[in-house]
C-alpha cells in the first residue's frame, strides 16, 4: 500500500501526554468508595478462606460425636457451636466455603464467555441471524431459574459436576441477552461503521471495537449472578442434587441444620448467614461497580 | 499524487449508474411497502473536484453517501471508480474502501470511547497491514497534519475533546489510509460557526496538499457554495439539478432549487425573505408523487407534470436539470421548443 503522504515523522522529543484509560478511573473510583472496598474486603476474605482450606481450621469439621450434638454457640472448642452430628461448625463454615464460592463462582465464569459469545455474535450479526440465536435462547429464558436448575439436575443426575453443568445452562440465556443488548447498542454507533468503511472484517471490528465497549456492562450483570448462583446451588444441595453429605456446603448444611431450628435456631442459622454474607456482598461489589462504569459511558 | 490514477484526469474518479435503494418497511396488517430513500440516480464525481450535495432532510442524501461508501448495498446500479466496477474482480470492496472514506456528522459517535486518539486513527493503516508501530507514527503524523499536537493529543480519549478536535480527529482517520475520495457527511453541520469555518478551511487545505477529491453532503447552502465545484440538488431520492456552482446559484433550472436558493437566509438584512418559498413537508418516499416528485409542492405546476417524468436535460455547459419546463416538447405551456434546443446543441 503506497502511503507516501505519511511519511512518519521525526522521532518525536516531546513524550506523549497521556490520559488515564477507562478502567484505571473506574478502578480509582472504586477505590474512593468506602462500601465497594468493604465488600471487595469481604469477598478477599471469603476467597481467602476457601483457598487456605484445611490448614487453617481450629478444629476437625468431619469427625462426629453423639455426646456433643447442637452445643451452641460459644461452647469450650466449638466457637461456633456444634451440628446435628456433633462436627464443630466453623470449621465446617470455613471448609464449607470452598465448595460454596466454587459453586456459585464457576457457573458464572463457564456463562460469562459462552452467553457472552453468543450474545456479542447476535448483536454484531443483526438481521435473522440474531432472530434464529436469540428466539432459541429465550426459549430458555422463559423458564423460572429454579425450576430450570432443577430440571437440567434432575435430569444430568446428582453430583458436583451436573450441578455445574445445569447452572451454566441456566445463566447462559441471561448473559447473552445482556450481551446482545450492548452489543446491538454499540453496533449502530458510527465508529462501528467507520471502522466497517477502514476495510476491517466483522472478527476484526468485534475484536478491536465492540469487546472494549461491552465487556464491562456484561461482567457487571455476570458478577451480580454470583449470588444467584450461590443461592441456586445451595438450592440444588439442599433438594439433594448437588452436594452430597458429608461434604460441607453451606446449603447442605442449612438443610440438615434445619431439623433444629427449635432447639438451636441461632446455630441453624449459621449457614444461612454465611450464604447471606456472601451473596449480598457479590451483589453490592457488581452494584457498585456498575455505578463506578456508568459515568460517561 | 496521480500515482494511483488509471484513465488520467478526464477519466471520471466515481460514476455512479442507476443507483437504487430501497428500504423495506412493515406497513400496517402486514402490508409490506418500501421506502425509495435512493431512487436510481445517475451521476459523475470528477478527480479533483468538490461536488456538493444538497436537499431537504430525507431527501437520499446520507443514504447515497452510505452506498457510495457500501456500507450498505444498493438494490441495483452500479459504482465504477475509475473504470473499475466497485465489487468486481479489479477492484474488491476492500481496495475500494481503501480509496474512499466517510466522515460522518457526530464527532463523538464515530469515535470509539475506549481507545486513545491515536489508536482511532491508526486503526485504519492496521487493518490494511500496515505495522502496529508505523501506524501509530503515521496516526500521530497526521494529527499533528489536522491540526492536533500530536504530543497533547495522541493519548487523550474522545470525551476529553471539543466537537472541533473530534471532527479533526475524524478527518485525519479516513486519511490515514490514505484514501483518494473522501465523503464528507454533513461532518461540519454539528460545529460552531468559528469552528466549522476553522475546519472547512482545513479541509480545503488537505484537498490541495493531498489531491483529494471531496463529496460534500450538507443542508447548509453557503457552506456548500463555499466549498463545491459542483452541486449536485436531491429531492425525494432522485437528482433535480446538478451544475457548476456558481451557475447553480446564479441561474438556476429547476423550480426546487430556487426554492431551495430563495430560503436561504440572506445575509443582508435588507434582501431578507419574509415569504417562506417552500411551504409543508415533502411526500412521503415510500409513496412519492406520480411524474414530477415535485410537483405536489411546484408553483410552476401544471396537469402534464403529474403524468409525465421528467428526465435530466442538459441546460448549459455541465448543467443538467429535470423539469419539463427546460425540457423541449414536453407540452408543459413553458417548455422551450425544439427548434431553440436544436441550435443550443
Amino acid at each position: 500500500m503506497n502511503l507516501s503522504i505519511l511519511r512518519p515523522a521525526a522521532p518525536a522529543v516531546t513524550p506523549i501526554e497521556s490520559s488515564p484509560g477507562y478502567w484505571s478511573e473506574v478502578f480509582g473510583r472504586v477505590r474512593r468508595d468506602p462500601v465497594a472496598l468493604l465488600v471487595a474486603a469481604v469477598i478477599l476474605a471469603l476467597i481467602l478462606m476457601a483457598i487456605l482450606g484445611p490448614s487453617i481450621l481450629p478444629g476437625d469439621p468431619f469427625t462426629t460425636s453423639m455426646f456433643k450434638r447442637l452445643k451452641p454457640i460459644g461452647t469450650q472448642g466449638f466457637l461456633l457451636g456444634t451440628d446435628e452430628l456433633g462436627r464443630d461448625l466453623l470449621s465446617r463454615l470455613m471448609l464449607g466455603a470452598r465448595l460454596s464460592l466454587f459453586m456459585g463462582i464457576t457457573p458464572v465464569i463457564f456463562a460469562f464467555f459462552i452467553g457472552g459469545a453468543i450474545g456479542v455474535i447476535a448483536g454484531y450479526a443483526g438481521g435473522w441471524i440474531n432472530s434464529l440465536i436469540m428466539r432459541t435462547v429465550d426459549v430458555f429464558y422463559a423458564f423460572p431459574s429454579v425450576l430450570l436448575a432443577i430440571a437440567f439436575s434432575g435430569a444430568l443426575g446428582a453430583g458436583v459436576n451436573n450441578a455445574l453443568i445445569s447452572l451454566t445452562l441456566v445463566f447462559v440465556p441471561q448473559v447473552a441477552r445482556i450481551a446482545e443488548s450492548v452489543t446491538t447498542q454499540v453496533r449502530n454507533r458510527d465508529y462501528i461503521e467507520a471502522a466497517r468503511a477502514s476495510g476491517a472484517g466483522p472478527w476484526t471490528i468485534i475484536r478491536t471495537q465492540v469487546l472494549g465497549n461491552v465487556l464491562g456492562p456484561i461482567f457487571v450483570f455476570t458478577t451480580g449472578l454470583i449470588s444467584v448462583s450461590m443461592i441456586l446451588a445451595s438450592g440444588l444441595s439442599f433438594l439433594g442434587l448437588g452436594v452430597s453429605p458429608p461434604e460441607p456446603e453451606w446449603g447442605l448444611m442449612l438443610n440438615t441444620l434445619r431439623t433444629a431450628i427449635y432447639t438451636q435456631p441461632l446455630v441453624s442459622a449459621l449457614p444461612g448467614a454465611m450464604i447471606f454474607i456472601t451473596s449480598i456482598s457479590f451483589n453490592v461489589l457488581a452494584d457498585r461497580l456498575r455505578s463506578a462504569m456508568a459515568i460517561r459511558s | 499524487m496521480g500515482k494511483r490514477d488509471i484513465g488520467g484526469p478526464a477519466q471520471p474518479l466515481l460514476k455512479v449508474e442507476q443507483l437504487v435503494k430501497h428500504f423495506p418497511v412493515k406497513g400496517v396488517l402486514g402490508k409490506r411497502s418500501v421506502v425509495r430513500a435512493v431512487d436510481g440516480i445517475d451521476f459523475v464525481v470528477h478527480k479533483g473536484e468538490t461536488l456538493g450535495v444538497v436537499g431537504e432532510s430525507g431527501c437520499g442524501k446520507s443514504t447515497t453517501a452510505r452506498l457510495l461508501m457500501q456500507l450498505i448495498a444498493h438494490d441495483s446500479g452500479e459504482l465504477v471508480f475509475d473504470a473499475m466496477t466497485v465489487g468486481g474482480h479489479q477492484l474488491p470492496l476492500r481496495d475500494y474502501r481503501r480509496q474512499v472514506q466517510m466522515v460522518f456528522q457526530d464527532s463523538y459517535s464515530s469515535l470509539n470511547p475506549r481507545l486513545t486518539m491515536e489508536q482511532s486513527v491508526a486503526f485504519g493503516p492496521s487493518v490494511h497491514g500496515v505495522s502496529q508501530r508505523e501506524s501509530l507514527e503515521r496516526a500521530r503524523d497526521l494529527l499533528g497534519r489536522v491540526g492536533l499536537e500530536p504530543t497533547r493529543f495522541a493519548g487523550r480519549y474522545a470525551h476529553e475533546l471539543s466537537g472541533g478536535q473530534r471532527q479533526r480527529v475524524n478527518i485525519a482517520r479516513a486519511l490515514a489510509v490514505d484514501p483518494r475520495l473522501v465523503i464528507l457527511d454533513e461532518a461540519v453541520s454539528a460545529l460552531d460557526k468559528s469552528v466549522e469555518a476553522q475546519v472547512l478551511n482545513l479541509l480545503l487545505d488537505l484537498k490541495d496538499n493531498l489531491n483529494l477529491t471531496y463529496v460534500f453532503i450538507s443542508h447548509d447552502l453557503h457552506v456548500v457554495r463555499y466549498l463545491s465545484d459542483r452541486i449536485m440538488v436531491m429531492y425525494l431520492g432522485e437528482i433535480v439539478e446538478v451544475g457548476p456552482a456558481e451557475e447553480l446559484f446564479a441561474a438556476a433550472q429547476h423550480p426546487y432549487t430556487r426554492a431551495l436558493l430563495s430560503s436561504m437566509p440572506s445575509m443582508d438584512p435588507s434582501h431578507r425573505t419574509l415569504m417562506s418559498p417552500l411551504t409543508g413537508d415533502p411526500p412521503s418516499p415510500i409513496d412519492p408523487p406520480s411524474g414530477c416528485r415535485f410537483h405536489t409542492r411546484c408553483p410552476h405546476a401544471e396537469a402534464i407534470c403529474a403524468q409525465r417524468k421528467p428526465n435530466l436535460h442538459l441546460t448549459g455547459e455541465e448543467h443538467y436539470a429535470a423539469c419539463l419546463m427546460v425540457e423541449p416538447g414536453a407540452g408543459h405551456s413553458q417548455s422551450p421548443s425544439g427548434v431553440l434546443l436544436l441550435k443550443e446543441a
